[in-house]
């Protein structure tokens, strides 16, 4: 592998990382927040036990979430400056209106919730926590347009000078189609992580406690009204994305030649043309175009367009890549949402579920989060070669004088170090499901005597 | 407007490294000072609200950055790219060792994390103050911007010189003053006088060694460093808590000015040729973005200074050392 190559898996590596926390931290706040307004208004100290618990699993997802954020801020510079160089102007502002809107208002609020139970008034105390969701939310609107950018770039001009892009309007970057179509996906995905990792846990506790009951009712729930919104969302991102990337919906069926009424292949066999092929008919172009009769281009065609228009070279992503990851993230994904909604037929009315169902219900957030994982992956590499798509190519953006040795050195550091992380990660979270719902009370260990003494 | 945005660059660097200055010497003398598990529990919980909050200052220092120096932001990073990733992965290992202390089970758990917790917190400090130096220093930078060379020695070169070796030790000193000076303030019991004994020592230690660089090397900077650093001692040492950290603070602000402004325009400096020297106005985003940017921080930040301070009073008081009787 070359540099350009290793840059490219770093930053995946790395990123991908980044978003098994993300999502957890969006809906866990936003679980946390419903159970303490559950709780204020009803009054039941089972919602307040359960509050208590998912803010344990929230700050210490939150934690790994911020420290591999912190490293997302700097791999821009790090990797990709010629790349920050050209979009400073675009990226930079949204990096930084991020940082200061978003994450000193997560960063600081999670803290006064957390510590805060005894310190302030039941209200505000409750509007701390919320101010987190909304935070959370807030920080995927944002990133979530720069990324978008990438897909679809808006909001810029080519300074003639200089040669680089310079934002024209911060709102239309804020704006573009394709964020107002990814963003309620990526949150509805969230949802789904979520809920799936209540329901394991919530499942899994079931026998120590009957609060957990709740718990678990609430993940499936989540699961499922998460999933049925991906699929909501994910047909209107669709389209959005027929629209400005055609290369990449053609890449997501293996489509090479353009198509009237075209199928959507559950399976294939054989490459790059099929040998066999299980296929849904109509659904393609109804995916893409929302008409089953409509055209849907093909790879073929699309290349010889993007070589007159762009000059020679290849357009075409991995297919296989493209094609197999769409499929995972759907398949993953619903199968997520069905056996939730499963479970909550098996308990309706106070039944219990099956034991068979209760001793695999544990491993369901391994499917969402395979589904989250498998969407970026579709995402970033079928926009292949382009880093931002019709102006400039991935390989323009890597940082000159860029070495393997040094990414080799620390592609492995952030394997390790990462890799450390989620284990431990992993056994605090089963840790803290293990511990009793409603502790004892600690004895508090502050002074009366304010700090400063002058 | 740009010499208005290099101030709030400079800014947001000064907060970080004096905020979360002190919670990289709480870090790397919690578990030092801390005698039994207790007492190391107190002084982590010192910082346990604040230390997040005070880290996105790094998050806003370089996203502010990146959106008004974006060339700067590039170099920067590119050229030192192997410190900085040390950087940030004992970042991510300090971080996740705090958050993690207090939930998992057991005195031997709570005793890898602080380890883990002193270790990366001096870690950090050490190459915080190599970088600050190199800072001063500048990069090979070539004609195109970017740092010549090859291999790992590249980017790790630059920070394996004696003055970065000097940055690093001034750069623990600072946040094993900043931590003494914090913990004495925010602590009672046995740790508040430890503390206290450690700054009088730093205090005075520190100004002597200062003195000997002032007038070995007739550096005016060294010899204000060491007059300080006496004043930050013998504060402590009369139980002006309060006054001894702002003393500290005060110093570790103006050493950071200095960093960033020995140079005047030129905000990373090429050893190879000044020509090849990055300024301010060559790094300086276009005045659009400038503009955006400062619509949003005058919005935005008198509002999280607002809601960060807020944060500082409610958990104003002193966290027991002591064991309270049950
Ligand atoms: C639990 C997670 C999950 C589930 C069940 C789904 N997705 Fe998804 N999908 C994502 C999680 C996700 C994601 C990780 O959040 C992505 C990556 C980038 C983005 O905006 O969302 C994504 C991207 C993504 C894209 C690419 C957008 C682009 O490249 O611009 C399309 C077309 C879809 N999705 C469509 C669907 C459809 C039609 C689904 C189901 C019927 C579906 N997704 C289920
Ligand atoms: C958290 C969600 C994200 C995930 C999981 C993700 C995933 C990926 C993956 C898998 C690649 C590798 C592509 C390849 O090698 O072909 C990649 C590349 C890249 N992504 Fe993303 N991405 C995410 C969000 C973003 C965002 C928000 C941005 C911009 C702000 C971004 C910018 C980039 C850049 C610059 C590259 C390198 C160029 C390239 O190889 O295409 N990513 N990302
Ligand atoms: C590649 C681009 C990305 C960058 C530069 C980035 C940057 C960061 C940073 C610096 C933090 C830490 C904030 C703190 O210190 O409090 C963070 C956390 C967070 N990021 Fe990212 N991020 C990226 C991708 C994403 C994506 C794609 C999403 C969502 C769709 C996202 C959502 C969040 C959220 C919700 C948090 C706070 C919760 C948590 O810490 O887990 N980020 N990010």
């Amino acid at each position: 592998m070359d540099v350009l190559d290793l840059t490219r898996l770093q930053f995946a590596v790395v990123t991908i990382y980044h978003y098994f926390f993300v999502p957890l931290s969006i809906s866990l706040a936003a679980a946390a927040a419903g159970l303490q307004i559950a709780w204020l208004r009803t009054k039941r100290s089972s919602y307040l036990d359960l509050t208590k618990f998912v803010g344990k699993l929230l700050i210490v997802t939150f934690a790994v979430g911020v420290v591999t954020g912190l490293v997302q801020e700097f791999q821009f510079g790090l990797g990709w400056s010629s790349f920050a160089k050209f979009y400073g102007d675009v990226f930079g502002p949204t990096l930084a209106i991020e940082g200061m809107l978003a994450f000193f208002l997560e960063a600081t609020f999670l803290a006064l919730w957390y510590f805060g139970w005894d310190r302030l008034p039941r209200l505000v105390h409750t509007a701390t926590i919320v101010i987190v969701a909304i935070g959370t939310v807030l920080s995927a609107f944002i990133i979530l347009a720069a990324n978008s950018f990438m897909q679809h770039p808006v909001a810029y001009a080519l300074d003639p000078v200089t040669g680089r892009a310079r934002l024209t309007s911060f709102t239309e970057l804020l704006l573009n189609k394709v964020n107002l179509a990814a963003f309620p996906h990526t949150l509805a995905g969230a949802i789904m992580v979520g809920g799936a990792l209540l329901l394991a846990l919530g499942v899994w506790r079931l026998a120590a406690d009957g609060t957990f009951r709740v718990l678990a009712r609430l993940g499936a729930w989540m699961t499922l009204a998460g999933g049925a919104m991906t699929a909501l969302t994910g047909d209107h991102l669709g389209k959005v994305m027929t629209e400005v990337q055609p290369m990449k919906m053609a890449a997501a069926e293996a489509l090479y030649e353009t198509t009237k009424g075209a199928p959507f292949s559950i399976f294939t066999l054989g490459s790059p043309f099929p040998d066999f092929s299980l296929d849904i008919p109509w659904l393609l172009s109804i995916l893409a175009k929302g008409d089953p009769n409509a055209t849907v281009q093909g790879i073929n065609d699309l290349q010889a367009q993007y070589v007159s228009q762009y000059g020679p070279g290849s357009y075409v992503p991995m297919i296989p890549v493209a094609f197999w990851s769409f499929r995972v993230m759907i398949g993953a994904g619903m199968l997520a949402a069905a056996v939730a909604a499963y479970y909550l037929w098996r308990t309706r009315k106070h039944r219990d579920a099956p034991r068979w169902l209760t001793r695999w219900l544990p491993l369901i957030p391994v499917l969402p989060a395979v589904a989250n994982t498998f969407g970026w992956i579709f995402t970033e590499t079928a926009r292949q070669p382009w880093i931002a798509f019709g102006i400039s190519k991935v390989a323009d953006g890597i940082s000159p004088g860029l070495t393997s040795s040094e990414v080799i050195a620390s592609l492995a550091g952030f394997t390790v170090v990462y890799g450390i992380l989620a284990v431990v990660w992993f056994r605090l979270v089963r840790h803290l499901a293990r511990q009793p719902l409603a502790p004892p009370p600690v004895t508090v260990a502050e002074t009366a005597e304010p700090a400063p003494v002058y | 407007m740009i010499t208005f945005w290099f101030a709030v660059v400079v800014l947001a660097w000064v907060l970080f490294f004096v905020l979360e200055g002190f919670d990289f010497g709480v870090g790397l003398l919690g578990p030092v000072l801390g005698r039994d598990d207790h007492e190391r529990g107190a002084a982590v919980r010192t910082i346990g609200p604040f230390w997040d909050g005070n880290e996105v200052w790094l998050v806003a220092a370089i996203g502010v950055t990146f959106a008004a120096f974006p060339a700067w932001y590039s170099a920067l990073l590119s050229g030192l790219y192997l410190p900085m990733v040390v950087l940030l992965l004992l970042l991510a290992v300090r971080g996740v060792a705090l958050e993690f202390r207090g939930k998992g089970d057991g005195p031997s758990y709570r005793r890898r994390a602080d380890i883990a917790l002193a270790l990366s917190s001096l870690g950090i400090v050490l190459v915080w103050g190599a970088l600050l130096a190199t800072f001063v220093r500048g990069l090979a930078l070539g004609a195109d911007g970017s740092v010549t060379g090859g291999g790992l020695s590249r980017t790790l070169g630059p920070i394996w010189s004696p003055a970065a070796a000097l940055g690093a030790l001034a750069a623990l000193f600072a946040a094993l003053m900043l931590g003494a000076t914090f913990l004495g303030l925010r602590t009672s019991g046995p740790l508040r006088h430890r503390a206290r004994t450690l700054a009088r020592w730093l205090g005075s230690g520190g100004a002597v060694a200062l003195l000997v660089i002032g007038f070995g090397t007739g550096s005016r900077l060294a010899l204000a460093a060491a007059a300080l650093s006496l004043l930050a001692g013998m504060l402590a040492r009369s139980g002006r808590e309060a006054l001894a950290f702002a003393v500290t603070a005060l110093s570790v602000a103006g050493a950071v000015v200095a960093v960033f402004t020995t140079h005047g325009d030129v905000v990373l400096r090429s050893t190879l040729d000044p020509r090849w020297s990055l300024t301010r106005d060559a790094a300086a985003a276009t005045p659009q973005a400038l503009e955006l940017i400062t619509w949003a921080g005058v919005l935005i930040l008198p509002g999280v200074i607002a809601y960060q301070a807020f944060s500082y009073w409610v958990f104003r008081r002193r966290i027991a050392s002591e064991r309270v009787p049950s």
